[in-house]
């Protein structure tokens, strides 16, 4: 058809969006700062248009009608498809950053909530806040949507020809084609990359980890000769001393190891030890803050401390004695308890320094715990990425000697220093081509960008420890144009089929047919016949796969020899092990944060608006402080400083985190992403990635000699707890004891709760709220356990994923409105002072999450004019928001300051929302839970949703409920295991017994709200209350 | 009988029934003076501002606009709607209280103190109106007939009981204003023509002034008085029990029922004062509203200053007796030296020690002074309102959720859009309603008229003696 154009803007205009470009093409809904501010300003028209609303607004409200939207049910039902049946299906997360065996809730060919697989002996039904938010990125309308070539639209045919052509000449060539990935456990991956080599044979295949362990490699392979990671066990350890190693929040398997840390701390069991665990680390980690004995230390400082600790262990154990460095921290304690376990403890070390490894692995071989709390008999594979390879690459192709690069799930241009430097080099190449989900900041500069399915959207793979392998299957049909990246591979390989087909031939041949690992006490593995004819092997083989596909996870026995630990080594190389270089000024340490990790998944508002477990910060990138340090240098909060290093310098706004060390300053990994999508454009920051050099062949991340300059500006951050200590109330709010006063004294510690008890039975001043007669059938209940919890922040992302809970934005926050349910109050521990309102330089932390206490004589109900807030007779407190007014008079009288209010239109999209304003990503809601209006109150429901269905599916199985059979979000979250969900009026349930736990008390109780939420007192393994330091 | 010897003259310049009628009429019959315009545009943009644009706005975007936030989820709204409830209670305790312990001194100031407390209600219930989050379904808080769903209210919530109370007091305070202006109404009437004539005729519901109306009238007045009086003490006895049910330090106290009324009528006697300084000044009715009015109101500001100076040392000692951390907390710390020590001590000074001035007799007579010092205890009941509703939110059980509360320009609008709303009432009640009770002046003036008749009326007298 014939088409006119008005102008000759008009047709520009059309031409332009033509051309995609990409950072336009995607809606920028959210928050600028001009538009914070334009909230707040009226103009003109807004004036007219509202004074005329003022009065129209008599008639319209008695006029206007609700618009309709129908609901349209299926004329022919899909098959497994039950309308408000939600399916589950076991697949597997593999990103850079985290892996878990997972389930996946979807309702209606659309999956909405993930799940940890209860089945896996790695992650063992735990997750972290990240996986818990992946699913959203399924629906993140940033993805790209079709391969592009030079920024231009191309099909996946002419892609394919183009792409294979160019790699057959570069290979004929003789010039190296770089593949450059992050970490791959798949091993069907790994398999068809062999193929790809033999066709390819120039082929090199380069593994890129965000955040560097090759230092653990390649001391493993100095001293055990064997290159790759270990499996830890910490469920197994007495003692743990941790350098430097956030292991409970970031460092290498976090999630396995907050389950495996947490078993060594529960006292729920019948147990009476725990376990002690020692840290010694620069900034404060969410590991730190669990640590029963804790001092921060300076980076150049851990080598010396971990050699004199090395010594003192030797002269003990009669192992090798090396030079010994000056070094003021006494480690006799923390050497005499690894000494009394030995076998039983473990040493770990976070710092991506060869020569601190080495000395790690040694002490760990002197205390003999090679083959038993460290296990080299299985690999950890999740990070394999080898720092001075990448070097390589990049040197390699600067020099013309590849002619091709390939990225996988890599991203060198944001992840690595000098990405200017990087990014041309890409931009120079003959072939470069990026397989990822977005045009991000590597991809920018290459020639072919396919976009890769979401991991919802494939099938998948994992080996994230030799052996013990999970699989993953797509929950929807993808929503874009968009191919599995194996399937690329696949094409220019020349193998025809789909992936599927490949990784179930693949699966059949080379992983089901190994023997399958023995069972611990469980009859589910069945047991594979080694001496079956092939043909009835590959029925089995078949069967094996649908229920491996089923599980989720298989795991086939591994005879891996434990290699020797070399001790020669250490005396050999003492020289370089023991050198040290004093350094000067302030030193700069990068970590990652528990949501942003390394900036992957930076779109994700869920995970933006996540506070920070320690800093309790949100939205923005920031630079730690001690608060001594910002003291004489004159620095606040929110200060903009400037930091110069290694030829790389960014401008943050100062952040004050006590029990840091005073010589340093911390910068969290993962923002400033220019190229993640709206979301991540909106949040403050910036990249620390380009201060990270390589020094011996690995990336330092700790230790980076800096400038700061002050730049006299300020910028805001917005914190969901300004005040860190309890005020002098730790007895009424956090109740906490020593393992020794324990043992002698069950109550110890919440002596409080039998005065209590006792005091309040004759008060009746007000009614009693609790009457057994009021509720005779259920009575729901959450025990939660401060032993366990570690405060990683997983539930939280939980809740709002599995309640459909809002995102209020940067502004909003700061302003105190944020609408998690469930939040983590941290609490520092405070100086014995009058107002006890100065945090200690080294605190002891206190995490307690904190939702609705569904109190059985709850202050909240009393006050609502309209009675929209009543009591169930299963002891939840109920919330009708059809009825709720909004008079916030229970938000005021909630002592736990758990209720939260819609102060605009948060959900139903609006200026103010940065997600469900958009049709893709509203996918993502739970039909189960209604979304709230503005203007109501909401709050935790003890997710009466997943009540409802668990009587209604034991009614309808004609049984009575099983306990354990209903999770709540949030305990369904938790890596360790510290939230219990039960009945306390079903007999022999396990919250029985938490209630009746002399740890047990209930938050304020001296004001007889009578919670059904019980905390268990946390218990500290130290010899004195109060004491940091060891 | 009223005693001179006691109290002196109460009306000054041997007025005669005539005069006084003229006096009073003055500001409705002469043409608007320019400072009554200016007034009135002033007050009219305020209002228009404020309640027609920011409170649209309010209710078109959310309460977002304010300042409240998940740890302080009341702030202004509910300062503003206590404080003018506060201001409210000048007219009722002005006429009963005073008409009960026979204080003749009222009559002079009692219609323009009940006409306060009209406006002044009326602005007070503007705010719980815009104040919750979905007004549009705000007729839930009402026990309404046609209930199909079965629901009901909660009658435990002092919310629901601020509801009945309010509506309850408006209402009669309305009909006790309006039923005392009958006669004077009467009086305009008969002094005017035309269509003015037919609406005060109207508005006076045909006043005949016989001496059965006058006995029915006054029998009424009392009537209305004696039940309006128990409402004085419940209105803001209720308002407090918002707080005083409430659980949190700071409000959780039984004291506030008194504390409160006792409060309201210092704010309301304070505005009362503030009012009548502009009021004779404009109208030259010194003569009406003499410098002993103001001593005698001045003396109870000062004993009630004292009540609420021994309130707030009641309230601390309370809270160090109870010894309960909680209590302790918002009192000795965050009031006396913490996060809102400055409102606090500001409000100390202004309720509890400026009008402790008024004990100098030199004080009590210069209006310059009373005039400053009113407006500094209704500053001061602004503050202690605020710190009532504020601090005990703000820093309350868990440390962890502490957060302070800041109000936005959209607070301050509506604020002064409600200002406006008052200003704009009183101003209309300055032109169009006598504002001060004719009817009982006259009786606290000389008990005869010196026949002065115009010339006119001599004519008048003439022509129909020759009549005859």
């Amino acid at each position: 058809m014939k088409k006119y154009w008005r102008s000759l803007e008009e047709l520009e205009s059309v031409r332009k969006n033509e051309t995609i470009e990409p950072s336009i093409e995607f809606p920028t809904d959210g928050l600028s700062k001009e538009e914070i501010k334009n909230k707040y300003v009226s103009n003109r028209r807004d004036f007219l248009k509202l004074l005329g609303f003022s009065t129209a607004y008599a008639v319209a409200a008695t006029s206007c009608q609700q618009p309709v939207r129908k609901a349209i049910p299926f004329l022919q039902r899909p098959a497994d498809i039950t309308p408000g049946v939600a399916s589950h299906y076991a697949t597997t997360i593999s990103t850079p950053d985290d892996y878990a065996a997972v389930v996946v809730k979807v309702r209606d060919g659309r999956p909405i909530k993930i799940e940890g697989n209860k089945l896996s002996k790695i992650t063992q039904g735990g997750t972290n806040a990240r996986i818990q938010a992946a699913v959203l990125d399924l629906y993140d309308t940033a993805r790209l949507q079709h391969p592009v070539k030079n920024g231009k639209k191309i099909t996946w045919d002419k892609a394919d020809a183009e792409i294979t052509k160019k790699l057959g000449e570069i290979a004929a060539a003789g010039q190296k084609i770089y593949i450059i990935a992050g970490t791959v456990i798949s091993p069907t991956t790994k398999k068809l990359f062999e193929e790809f080599k033999a066709k390819y044979p120039t082929a090199k295949f380069v593994y890129l980890d965000p955040v560097s362990y090759s230092a653990i490699i390649a001391a493993n392979e100095a001293t055990f000769g064997k290159v790759g990671i270990p499996v830890y066990h910490f469920d197994k350890a007495k003692v743990i001393a941790g350098f430097n190693a956030d292991f409970l929040g970031t460092w290498l398997s976090p999630v396995q190891f907050a389950a495996d840390y947490a078993k060594t701390r529960d006292l729920t069991n019948g147990q009476t030890e725990i376990s002690r665990h020692y840290q010694y680390e620069t900034l404060m980690s969410l590991t730190g803050s669990n640590a029963d004995y804790r001092r921060y230390i300076k980076p150049a400082q851990e080598k010396k401390l971990l050699i004199k600790l090395h010594n003192a262990i030797a002269s003990q154990t009669g192992g090798q004695m090396i030079k010994e460095l000056p070094c003021e921290i006494d480690v006799k304690k923390m050497a005499a308890d690894l000494l009394a376990n030995k076998g039983q403890s473990l040493v770990v070390s976070g710092t991506n320094d060869t020569d601190i490894q080495v000395i790690v692995n040694s002490i760990n071989n002197m205390l003999g715990n090679y083959g038993k709390t460290i296990d080299f008999s299985r690999e950890t594979l999740l990070k394999q990425g080898r720092d001075e390879k990448i070097h390589q690459a990049f040197a390699d192709m600067k020099d013309g000697k590849a002619g091709a690069v390939i990225f996988y799930n890599a991203n060198p241009v944001y992840n690595c220093h000098k990405s200017d430097e990087k990014a041309a080099v890409i931009k120079k190449m003959a072939l470069s081509v990026a397989l990822t989900d977005k045009l991000d900041e590597t991809a920018k500069n290459v020639q072919y960008v396919l976009p890769d399915n979401h991991f919802l959207e494939s099938w998948s793979d994992a080996e994230p420890v030799s052996g013990m392998f999970s699989l993953g299957q797509p929950t929807i049909n993808k929503l874009w144009d968009t191919r599995q990246a194996q399937e690329s591979f696949m094409k220019w390989t020349g193998i025809s089929g789909s992936f599927y087909d490949y990784l179930k031939k693949n699966w059949i041949e080379n992983i089901l047919s190994k023997k399958e690992a023995p069972e611990e006490g469980g009859e589910q593995g069945v047991q594979q016949d080694s001496t079956a004819t092939e043909s009835q092997n590959i029925i089995d083989f078949t069967s094996g796969w649908n229920k491996a596909l089923q599980d989720g996870v298989y795991e086939v026995a591994v005879n891996g020899e434990a290699p020797q630990f070399n001790a020669a080594y250490l005396k050999e190389n003492e020289a370089k092990i023991t050198a040290f270089t004093k350094p000067s000024g302030m030193q700069l340490v990068v970590y990652e944060k528990i949501g942003i990790g390394s900036g992957l998944m930076a779109n994700n508002p869920w995970l933006q608006e996540l506070p920070d477990p320690i800093s309790k910060a949100t939205w923005d990138n920031y630079i730690t402080v001690a608060p001594k340090t910002a003291k004489e240098k004159g620095w606040k909060q929110e200060d903009v400083l400037t930091v110069k290093a290694n030829g790389y310098e960014v401008s943050l706004p100062v952040l004050i985190q006590p029990g840091q060390d005073p010589s340093t300053i911390g910068i969290a990994l993962g923002y400033g992403r220019t190229a993640a999508g709206p979301v991540a454009d909106q949040v403050g920051g910036a990249n620390a990635a380009g201060f990270v050099t390589a020094k011996d062949g690995h990336r330092q991340f700790s230790g980076i000699a800096v400038e700061i300059s002050k730049t006299g500006k300020t910028y805001p951050l917005a914190q969901t707890q300004t005040h860190d200590t309890m005020e002098g109330r730790g007895e009424d709010i956090a109740r906490e004891t020593t393992l020794a006063a324990w043992q002698k004294d069950k109550h110890s510690g919440n002596e409080k709760h039998v005065f209590f008890k006792e005091k309040l039975e004759h008060v009746n001043l007000y009614k009693n709220g609790y009457n057994p007669e009021d509720y005779p059938g259920h009575h729901w209940g959450l025990a939660i356990d401060y032993n366990k919890c570690t405060g990683c922040s997983a539930c939280i992302i939980a809740c709002q994923v599995e309640n459909n809970i809002a995102i209020v934005g940067k502004e909003q926050v700061r302003r105190r409105r944020n609408m998690h349910w469930l939040r983590i109050d941290r609490y520092y521990s405070s100086k014995e002072d009058k107002l006890y309102s100065e945090v200690e330089d080294n605190p002891e932390v206190f995490h307690q999450p904190v939702m609705c206490q569904h109190c059985d004589n709850a202050p909240c109900e009393n006050v609502c004019p309209v009675a929209a807030t009543p009591h169930t007779n299963e002891g939840l407190n109920a919330m009708a928001y059809n009825r709720c007014i909004g008079t916030r008079y229970c938000m005021n009288n909630c002592p736990y300051k758990v209720r939260r209010f819609n102060w605009f239109n948060f959900v139903e999209g609006g200026d103010y929302n940065y997600l469900f304003n958009d049709e893709v990503k509203r996918m993502v809601l739970n039909p189960d839970v209604v979304i709230r209006q503005r203007g109501v109150v909401e709050k935790c429901t003890l997710c009466v949703q997943r009540i409802q269905e668990g009587k209604l599916k034991a009614k309808s199985e004609g049984r009575e409920l099983r306990d354990g059979e209903i999770e709540v979000a949030c305990e369904q979250a938790c890596p360790s295991n510290a939230i219990v969900f039960g009945d306390t009026n079903m007999e022999g349930a396990r919250i029985i017994k938490l209630f009746q736990d002399e740890r047990s008390y209930g938050l304020l109780e001296e004001l007889k709200t009578l919670p059904s939420v019980v905390y268990m007192t946390k218990v500290r393994n130290k010899d004195e209350e109060h004491k940091t330091e060891a | 009988m009223y005693k001179k010897e006691v109290r002196g003259e109460l009306i000054l310049g041997n007025k005669s029934y005539g005069d006084i009628t003229r006096d009073i009429l003055r500001s409705q019959e002469e043409k608007a003076p320019l400072w009554w315009k200016l007034s009135f545009a002033l007050f009219f943009v305020l209002m228009a501002v404020g309640l027609g644009y920011y409170v649209p706005l309010t209710i078109a975007k959310g309460i977002g606009m304010w300042g409240n936030n998940n740890q302080v989820p009341w702030g202004w709204a509910i300062i503003n709607f206590v404080w003018w409830i506060g201001i409210g209670h000048a007219g009722t305790a002005f006429s009963i209280f005073l008409l009960v312990f026979r204080q003749k001194w009222r009559t002079s100031i009692n219609r323009a103190a009940e006409a306060m407390t009209v406006f002044a209600v009326l602005a007070a219930g503007l705010f719980p109106a815009i104040h919750v989050g979905r007004p549009w379904d705000e007729f839930f808080i009402f026990p309404y007939g046609p209930n199909s769903r079965g629901l009901w209210v909660n009658f435990n919530s002092p919310l629901l009981w601020d509801v009945f109370a309010i509506a309850t007091y408006l209402t009669t305070s309305a009909i006790f204003w309006y039923i005392g202006m009958l006669p004077d109404f009467a009086t305009v009437r008969d002094r005017s023509e035309g269509i003015k004539r037919k609406i005060y005729n109207a508005l006076s519901f045909g006043w005949v002034g016989s001496m059965d109306k006058w006995r029915k009238f006054e029998d009424t007045l009392v009537i209305l008085g004696g039940l309006a009086m128990p409402l004085v003490i419940a209105v803001h006895s209720i308002v407090s029990t918002d707080f005083s049910a409430g659980i949190l330090p700071g409000w959780h106290e039984t004291i506030f029922p008194p504390f409160f009324v006792v409060g309201a009528i210092f704010s309301g006697f304070s505005m009362v004062v503030t009012l009548m300084v502009l009021i004779r000044k404009a109208f030259k009715l010194h003569e009406y509203v003499t410098d002993d009015h103001f001593d005698a109101i001045a003396r109870i500001i000062t004993f009630v200053s004292l009540i609420m100076g021994s309130a707030y040392l009641i309230e601390l000692f309370i809270a160090w007796y109870s010894a309960n951390t909680y209590e302790t907390y918002v009192f000795d710390e965050n009031y006396l030296k913490g996060h809102y020590a400055l409102p606090y001590w500001l409000m100390l000074v202004f309720n509890a020690f400026l009008p402790q001035l008024f004990w100098f007799k030199k004080v009590r007579r210069n209006l310059t002074w009373v005039f400053w010092i009113t407006i500094g205890v209704n500053i001061g009941m602004w503050l202690e309102r605020y710190n009532i509703v504020v601090p005990p939110a703000a820093e309350d059980f868990l440390p962890a959720n502490w957060f302070h509360y800041t109000s936005t320009i959209v607070d301050k609008w509506v604020y002064l859009g409600t200002i406006g709303l008052f200003g704009v009432g009183v101003m209309l009640f300055i032109r169009f309603i006598p504002m001060m009770a004719m009817n009982e002046l006259k009786q606290q003036a000389k008990r005869h008229t010196e026949l002065k008749p115009t010339e006119e009326q001599l004519q008048e007298i003439k022509k129909y003696l020759e009549d005859e």
